[in-house]
């Protein structure tokens, strides 16, 4: 495997989705992309490649240049070191599992290529299948096969483009398991687009917001959920619970802050900064809710309790996502998910009155 | 059965064969891989000799290429001098154009068939792109150049107005077996235009059937 280098990367430019953005990455971290579709999250790993011609900006891997707008600088992907993996694998349908590995492996004999080919089928569990081509192999056999062309070329970068999407889901949780123990052995960082946020939770050391081409947010997971740089973040992190507010007291360490929120007082760890007075948007993520148990007043009942009435109620296997309108707020809505056997065991329904609490630790107040 | 026909028709398949199939490699991967209005006309351009009626195309060439016309001496200097029409070289012009469509249609959707990435897969792969041709578009392509090969031949073999007005019908130079066969007809010697019909139909299927068969060998 090459040597760990740092990757800095800048992109302008026009291509398909116009790219504006900037980050930094090094070791074997993997930053998962996420972002709706256009958001420029393929574009992107495109351009890194050197297969967007029109991206422009900078991309520096340890000492080398791999693009520079400014001096005319623009390595042909064949002088990238990257290890791509297609999100439809863009395996060559002529060539053996094999052959197909051997071709990314740079130098050595052709016995010494197919040799080392061999090592890396193993490594990603594809050990005897060697001389089968893509049509004689399963949906997560291509995609390993995909990979394993990816590391041979020892890339400085690992570039996934949804590498789990063409596969059913007991193959896609393996997979993403594999990929977890193989990182350990990888000492590249490794760019993961996908659409599926749990994927990027569940794999990412950060998570990166893309839309429209520009990077919103790049940060560790449960700040990019918990903590969204932005309503916009937070939106398409899949979070519905944003609110308008107005803070009448800055948190100290002595005294939680005070939120006024649909016509009651709040209190959260933290005002995000905001001053007293100031008009503010601020968040809580569905898990932060909790339901008093009806009938029997919980401890959670001293922390931000709400009353409301369940307006919606949708049973999706075990979880079921309920909404509830807020009482003496018409149209506040707070959405949040609990197991089904706990909606059953509190004779949960459209209509029912019921009691949340807003965890303040949880209550995220964006910033101006 | 007319041998010297028959070979000079053989002859002629060849040639067209092996002076096209490169030249339309080229043209066809381009046509496949480009888009825009430039695309459009070639393709058009590509296409023309499919609509023309043989005699057109093949009167054009007679007096383009005639000893007084500017193009007909560029012919002469580039193909090292002496007649172009009534020899074989004018019949070897004549049937590399009218086959353009045959060679470039067939191998254009072979191209075309090959997504872009799996170009792009060999690139980052580290593939130059001369390895890229040599080791992933021609052998996907395969399929399109047996057919593009299967084609010209047959059509080849086949060919007759544009080669009757460019080359005539001289015995040994440019008197094809269909148009031995012709010659047969006009002199009522149908019992020979029956064997030598029966022996171009025979051989163009056997040519065909070999070519597809090995084609799907090699292919898998």
């Amino acid at each position: 495997m090459a040597e760990t280098a740092s990757i800095q990367i800048r992109l302008t430019g026009a291509g398909p989705i116009p790219l504006d953005l900037a980050f930094e990455t090094q070791g074997n971290e993997l930053i998962a992309l996420v972002g709706p579709s256009g958001s420029g999250k393929t574009t992107m790993l495109r351009a890194i490649a050197g297969l967007v011609p029109a991206a422009a900006g900078e991309i520096r891997c340890g000492t080398e240049t791999w693009l520079d707008s400014d001096t005319g600088v623009r390595l042909s992907p064949q002088r990238r070191r990257v290890g791509f993996v297609f999100q439809d694998y863009a395996l060559f349908p002529h060539l053996s599992a094999r052959d197909t590995v051997a071709i990314a492996i740079a130098d050595g004999t052709p016995s010494d290529k197919q040799s080392r080919a061999n090592d890396w089928l193993t490594k990603v569990n594809l050990d005897g299948l060697g001389d089968r081509r893509p049509s004689q192999l399963s949906g997560g056999q291509q995609q390993r096969v995909a990979l394993a062309r990816a590391l041979a070329r020892e890339p400085r970068v690992l570039l996934l483009d949804e590498p789990f999407s063409a596969v059913d889901k007991m193959t896609r949780d393996r997979l993403k398991q594999e990929l977890a123990r193989l990182r350990a052995q990888l000492s590249c960082p490794i760019l993961l687009v996908t659409h599926d946020l749990d994927e990027a939770l569940a794999l990412a050391d950060r998570i990166g917001v893309l839309h429209r081409g520009r990077l919103l947010q790049l940060g560790a997971p449960d700040d990019v959920l918990l903590r969204p740089a932005s309503p916009a973040v937070a939106r398409l992190m899949g979070q519905t619970n944003i609110f308008d507010g107005t803070i009448t007291a800055v948190a100290t360490p002595a005294a939680p802050g005070k939120l006024t929120w649909a016509g009651g007082l709040l209190e959260i760890a933290s005002t995000g900064g905001a001053q007293s007075g100031a008009a503010v948007t601020w968040m809580i993520s569905s898990d932060a809710i909790v339901l008093h148990r009806r009938g029997r007043p919980s401890q959670g009942e001293r922390e931000n309790p709400v009353a409301g009435r369940v307006s919606q109620l949708t049973r999706l296997g075990e979880q079921t996502a309920v909404s509830v309108s807020i009482d003496g707020a018409a149209g506040t809505v707070l959405n949040f998910r609990l197991p089904t056997h706990a909606a059953r065991r509190n004779d949960l329904d459209v209509g029912a009155d019921v009691t949340l609490s807003l965890l303040s630790e949880n209550v995220h107040v964006f910033g101006a | 059965m007319d041998w010297t026909a028959f070979a000079l028709s053989l002859k002629l398949a060849f040639w067209t064969c092996a002076v096209l199939l490169p030249a339309a490699v080229l043209l066809a991967r381009w046509l496949a891989f480009a888009d825009g209005t430039r695309k459009a006309v070639v393709e058009a351009l590509v296409m023309l000799p499919l609509v023309l009626p043989p005699t057109v195309l093949g009167y054009a060439l007679l007096v383009g290429l005639g000893p007084q016309s500017m193009l007909g001496g560029i012919v002469r200097t580039l193909t090292g001098g002496g007649d172009v029409l009534f020899t074989f070289k004018g019949l070897l012009l004549a049937s590399l154009l009218v086959n353009v469509p045959f060679a470039v249609q067939p191998l254009q959707r072979a191209f075309e068939a090959i997504r872009p990435n799996v170009r792009e897969a060999a690139w980052v792969s580290g593939l130059s792109p001369w390895d890229t041709f040599r080791r992933i578009e021609w052998p996907l392509a395969w399929p399109g150049v047996v057919s593009a090969l299967a084609l010209v031949f047959a059509h080849t073999l086949g060919e007759f107005g544009v080669l009757l007005m460019v080359g005539g019908s001289i015995p040994g130079e440019t008197q094809t077996l269909s148009i031995a066969i012709y010659d047969r007809v006009q002199a009522f010697r149908n019992a020979e235009a029956a064997i030598m019909s029966g022996a171009l139909l025979a051989f163009a299927f056997v040519a065909l059937a070999v070519v597809h068969v090995t084609a799907r060998r090699r292919h898998g």
